[in-house]
């Protein structure tokens, strides 16, 4: 047995052992990828159609449609798919995959902002996709508006909030609290704030424009108001093209 | 027991019990608390946990050799990692939905005590057959603890057993809901995880009086 004290023994041994955990690792990424890759895409179509109210939501908890048959729902309630640049709104069918922090990093001009147009029992529902920053780290979300500007439903998910106390934005009495809330005061875009001290716990005032925050969730909650009011804000004029 | 040796069976079935690595060693309690509160999460975490201790054990047992030691918590580290690593990726692939309820618990399977203390104590000095029964005995250990704590957080926070609603309806008034029976919000905190671990040493050291250490 070869001398395991020796500096060169050490140093030959770390060095085969990371190449051979490296060579292993690179290989087992590269083979899952793609179904990883197929499972985000069906988490981002769940998203989005929960956003506007097409899921299998029971008492309390968060259900999407299920993976097997969320293609077929989204085909079926997202009727336009549309990329809003310099101005310019183009349809795109694969709207859904445009990574948006990539989008808000880049100049004004050369950004792409995707749009789902939805509709649901004669009902049309305009989709916007959130992206911002929490406590720890980055947030994301879908809000579904009417043609009055009416929140009729959000998705909030989270990279990684504290648990118990952030990383409930993602629950239903969080969520659900939005649902009815008003982005525009008259002509005014207001947006909507997660507001502490409200008097209105139980949210019964719709048209303030304010949801009651979460308590021990301070910054979570502020990053929640700065990205609807930031993003949602961009989409506005072309909302009201769209209508005709 | 044919099979196994008198002295294999004690690896594989003392943490079950007398050696449990939760209540009678008191490592690994961060994850019995964070991913317990529901059923299913307990079970993937378990399985998880005996993946990557029983393969983690025989690979280190394997090198135990040839690990220069200077170096050897540093591979030890090594090892986990990239066993965590895998089994992350493979649950991305296979179980999304539930990868994304353990989240970053799967990524701290490799500061979970009980795998370096196994690979420190047992795989270093022993051959990999003991090493792979030693490693699914306190994996098993673990997981059974959690499964327990889920079992009852789940039961009695939501109502529901891996999502069935074993208890009735909530919300139509059925079954136990319908003669007043609420859910207890409070089981689904990481504190209650605590309490659950504590009232389960307690009932272990009643039992077993050899457990209570002299002060």
């Amino acid at each position: 047995m070869a001398n395991t004290d020796k500096n060169s023994y050490t140093i030959i041994f770390a060095v085969v052992m990371v190449l051979v955990v490296g060579a292993l690792l690179a290989f087992t990424a590269s083979s899952l990828k793609p179904t990883i890759t197929e499972n985000e895409r069906f988490e981002k179509q769940q998203n989005i159609l929960y956003a506007m109210g097409v899921n299998e939501n029971v008492e309390g908890s968060v259900n999407f449609i299920p993976t097997s048959e969320v293609e077929a729902e989204f085909s079926k309630y997202i009727k336009e798919q549309l990329v809003i640049q310099n101005g310019q709104v183009t349809k795109d069918s694969s709207a859904y995959l445009i990574d948006l922090k990539g989008e808000l990093a880049k100049d004004m001009s050369e950004r792409r902002l995707p749009l789902f147009v939805g509709e649901k029992e004669g009902k049309d529902y305009y989709i916007i996709p959130l992206y911002g920053k929490g406590l720890w780290d980055a947030i994301w979300g879908f809000v579904a508006l009417d043609a009055d500007y009416v929140v009729q439903g959000v998705y909030f998910d989270h990279k990684g909030e504290t648990p118990g106390l952030g990383a409930n934005i993602k629950e239903r009495y969080f969520m659900d609290d939005f649902t009815g809330e008003e982005i525009m005061s008259g002509t005014q875009y207001e947006g909507i704030t997660v507001a502490k001290g409200n008097n209105d716990p139980l949210n019964e005032r719709k048209d303030d424009g304010k949801v009651d925050a979460l308590a021990g969730a301070t910054i979570t909650g502020n990053g929640v108001t700065a990205m609807i009011n930031s993003t949602v804000k961009l989409y506005i004029p072309y909302i009201k093209d769209l209508k005709l | 027991m044919a099979l196994l040796s008198k002295k294999d069976t004690g690896l594989l079935l003392d943490p079950l019990a007398d050696n449990n690595p939760i209540t009678i060693q008191v490592l690994g309690i961060c994850s019995a608390l964070a991913i317990t509160a529901q059923l299913k999460a307990s079970i993937v975490m378990a399985l998880s946990v005996v993946f990557v201790l029983a393969v983690g054990n025989v690979v280190i047992s394997l090198m135990r050799n040839i690990i220069p030691s200077k170096i050897r918590i540093i591979v030890q580290l090594v090892v986990v990692a990239a066993l965590v690593i895998i089994v992350d990726q493979v649950l991305k692939a296979f179980a999304y939905e539930l990868s994304k309820t353990l989240s970053v618990f799967v990524g701290l399977i490799i500061t979970n005590c009980i795998i370096m203390g196994r690979f420190e104590a047992f795989a270093l000095g022993n051959g990999p057959y003991r090493s792979f029964l030693d490693g699914i005995g306190n994996a098993a250990g673990y997981g059974l603890i959690l499964i327990i704590v889920g079992f009852f957080r789940e039961l009695l926070g939501s109502g529901t057993l891996l999502g069935f609603k074993v208890l009735g309806d909530p919300i139509a008034k059925t079954g136990l809901y319908a003669i007043g029976y609420e859910n207890n919000g409070f089981m689904l905190l990481s504190p209650m995880a605590l309490i659950v671990v504590g009232i389960i040493i307690w009932i272990q050291r009643s039992r077993n009086s050899a457990l209570i250490e002299e002060n």
